[in-house]
């Protein structure tokens, strides 16, 4: 396993054909509707060769490169989460007997093909580690969870472009990934050779390079990988301290900022909707036109809806401050107490696809410059 | 299940196009089950023989236009167990709600050679304005899979699966691209109540508000984002929904 090696940009369809070999399905970048979104992958025809994004607050459009770079772009509006955790998901279906009680409850079969999610980043890995402590963590896993991630390969990409909007060097998850990949793969663009910097991360890593044309890194491949990732820790489009972040947000529950955040805040959700960690879902039961049979689906919900935190007689945070506040409050301290740790990885998502551009960092930052003056 | 247990429905049209009753001919393929759970007793559209009240629920297409209507709607109230409103129309005024901004008589004066003989009023008024109603299935047109959800859930006696909620969270459930954001396209989707299922963006298209204002909806900071002018920004709210509330408010507030 140990050793660093080199795929040429031409032998890198075999590694595809590799996994396909394998029984995997392929999902990676794609260039859609003028994003890079992820879907299936058949071969690297598939990947966004020579595309970028250009990425702000409330802000991303599709840039040409100047070179036919695969993965010279930061991360899209899709994340893995629309994999481990799906926007819908039939729970059970069962009968409405004659006394209204429910017979033959049955669970659809939730198998997932075994995925290879090619073209991750470091931000993404902890996301999915994340999202799998949250799902699968706790006294109530639910075993489909499980399914999904179990057998997952994963080829990660180490960043080769810092998005505008992209933090992971305060958030300490990135940019480059150390474990939790299957491979890694560095992309290096030279002026007349084109190659991947291959890190092998485990056994099942290491049985797939190995059906791939390869040769081992020389110094001067290390060091073209290195200036790659110490370029990219540099381009940090953002930043968030996090020093006591937790003990900060819990002291300024009533901070005047919240107010003026919430005249901005559309309430629409996207926010949590792309986050790789949010989880928020809701269970809705339906029933057929005879009222013979009923079915309960699991969907994608957010703290942004006012249902979310309905009760009896209405929403327990009714007022766009009280759900912006408990959004990013749980994202940046409550998950602590939580979970163990933080649940933002700094991927930017959320700054980039807010419809208005509302950027978590500019509001922790003005919450800590309050108290501590300006940086 | 037997005869006797039979629920009866009616629909009702005020002032619309019709299209979004049709959205109940629309069913085809769930049109017999539903004919097996409710007797359609009133439905003009689809046939001329009707039966008599009371119903059991009536569905109400379009607004209240003229000083007829404005009585009729009693009349359909009283006959009712439950009053579904559908449509923009119904729920909002409609595009024709548009004349809440103007001088109805002056348009009458315009358009017909003897204006005496109109009798109309000087608002289009949703139905809520004039009756209570049990529940309002916004859209223009609505969409048929949530018509059908609202009759199965009154005939199942659940809560229907009707959210209140953004379009956005519809795009992003499907997994479109936010044309605003990736494109620069003026999209109401973050000010729209869910339901069409986000067909527009699905097409490259920003949100038009067809289904009228979502929960809790922001268009101030939506409009002041988004670099429009006010001209262009009270056309973007005139449409199929113009006199719901905070729509009618956004719009004014770039007069």
């Amino acid at each position: 396993m140990d050793g660093v090696h080199v795929i040429e940009r031409n032998d890198f369809d075999a590694l595809l054909d590799a996994l396909t070999r394998r029984g995997y399905a392929i999902v990676g970048p794609t260039v859609r509707d003028q994003a890079i979104v992820y879907d299936e992958i058949a071969s690297s025809a598939d990947l966004p060769a020579g595309w970028t994004d250009e990425q702000e607050a409330g802000h991303y459009r599709l840039r040409r490169r100047e070179d036919e770079a695969l993965f010279g772009y930061a991360v899209g509006p899709h994340s893995w989460k629309q994999y481990q955790l799906p926007a819908e998901v039939k729970l059970w279906r069962a009968r409405v007997d004659q006394d209204g009680g429910l017979s033959n409850v049955t669970e659809p079969p939730r198998e997932s093909p075994r995925y290879a999610f090619l073209g991750a980043r470091s931000c993404e890995l902890h996301a999915v580690g994340i999202l799998d402590r949250v799902l699968l963590g706790g006294s109530h896993p639910d075993p489909a969870d499980a399914g999904r991630t179990k057998d997952l390969f994963i080829v990660a990409v180490q960043c080769g472009e810092a998005g505008g909007t992209c933090f992971c060097v305060s958030m300490k998850t990135g940019p480059v990934a150390e474990r939790g990949f299957d491979l890694a793969l560095t992309e290096v663009l030279e002026e007349h050779r084109h190659y991947f910097v291959v890190e092998v991360g485990s056994e099942r890593g290491a049985d797939v390079l190995a059906d791939v044309p390869h040769g081992e890194a020389v110094e001067e491949d290390r060091t073209a990988a290195g200036a790659v990732h110490a370029r990219t820790a540099s381009q940090m489009g953002r930043e968030l301290d996090v020093t006591e972040i937790k003990e900060l947000l819990y002291r300024n529950y009533d901070h005047p900022r919240w107010e003026e955040v919430a005249e901005r805040c559309l309430t629409c959700g996207n926010c949590t909707m792309v986050c790789p960690t949010c989880f928020c879902t809701t269970v809705e039961d339906v029933t057929d036109l005879a009222g013979e049979h009923v079915e309960r689906h699991q969907r994608w919900d957010s703290c942004f809806t006012v249902d979310y935190s309905g009760i009896h007689d209405g929403a327990v945070r009714g007022s766009a401050k009280s759900r912006y506040r408990q959004w990013m409050t749980h994202k940046l301290a409550t998950w602590h107490d939580q979970f163990g740790t933080s649940g933002c990885v700094g991927c930017g998502r959320c700054i980039t696809w807010c419809p208005v551009g509302i950027d978590l960092t500019e509001e922790a930052a003005a919450i800590r410059e309050s108290e501590e003056g300006p940086k | 299940m037997a005869a006797a247990a039979k629920k009866t429905l009616a629909v009702w049209k005020f002032s619309s196009c019709d299209g979004c009753q049709l959205s109940l001919l629309d069913l085809e393929d769930e049109l017999l089950t539903l004919a097996a759970r409710l007797e359609i007793a009133q439905f003009l559209e689809a046939s001329s023989a009707t039966v008599a009240g009371p119903y059991d629920v009536s569905l109400v297409e379009g607004s209240i236009t003229t000083p007829h209507d404005a009585e009729r709607i009693r009349a359909v109230r009283a006959c009712s167990r439950a009053l579904i409103t559908i449509g923009a129309c119904a729920t909002a005024g409609g595009i024709q709600a548009l004349r809440n901004f103007a001088d109805v008589e002056e348009f009458t004066r315009a358009v017909y050679a003897s204006p005496d003989y109109i009798s109309t009023l000087a608002t289009s008024t949703p139905i809520s304005a004039h009756v209570p109603v049990d529940f309002e299935l916004n859209g223009c047109p609505i969409n048929k899979r949530q018509l059908l959800e609202v009759i199965n859930a009154y005939l199942n006696a659940r809560r229907p699966r009707v959210r209140a909620h953004s379009v956005c969270v519809e795009c992003k459930r499907r997994g479109t691209v936010c044309v605003m954001v990736a494109h620069g396209t003026p999209c109401l989707g973050p000010v729209t109540h869910a339901g069409c299922g986000a067909i527009c963006p699905a097409y490259d298209r920003g949100c038009y508000g067809c289904f009228g204002p979502k929960e809790t909806p922001n268009p101030a900071s939506l409009d002041h984002w988004s670099g429009l002018e006010d001209r262009d920004l009270v056309r973007v709210y005139r449409t199929y929904n113009a006199a719901a509330g905070p729509f009618r408010n956004a719009s004014e507030a770039h007069e």
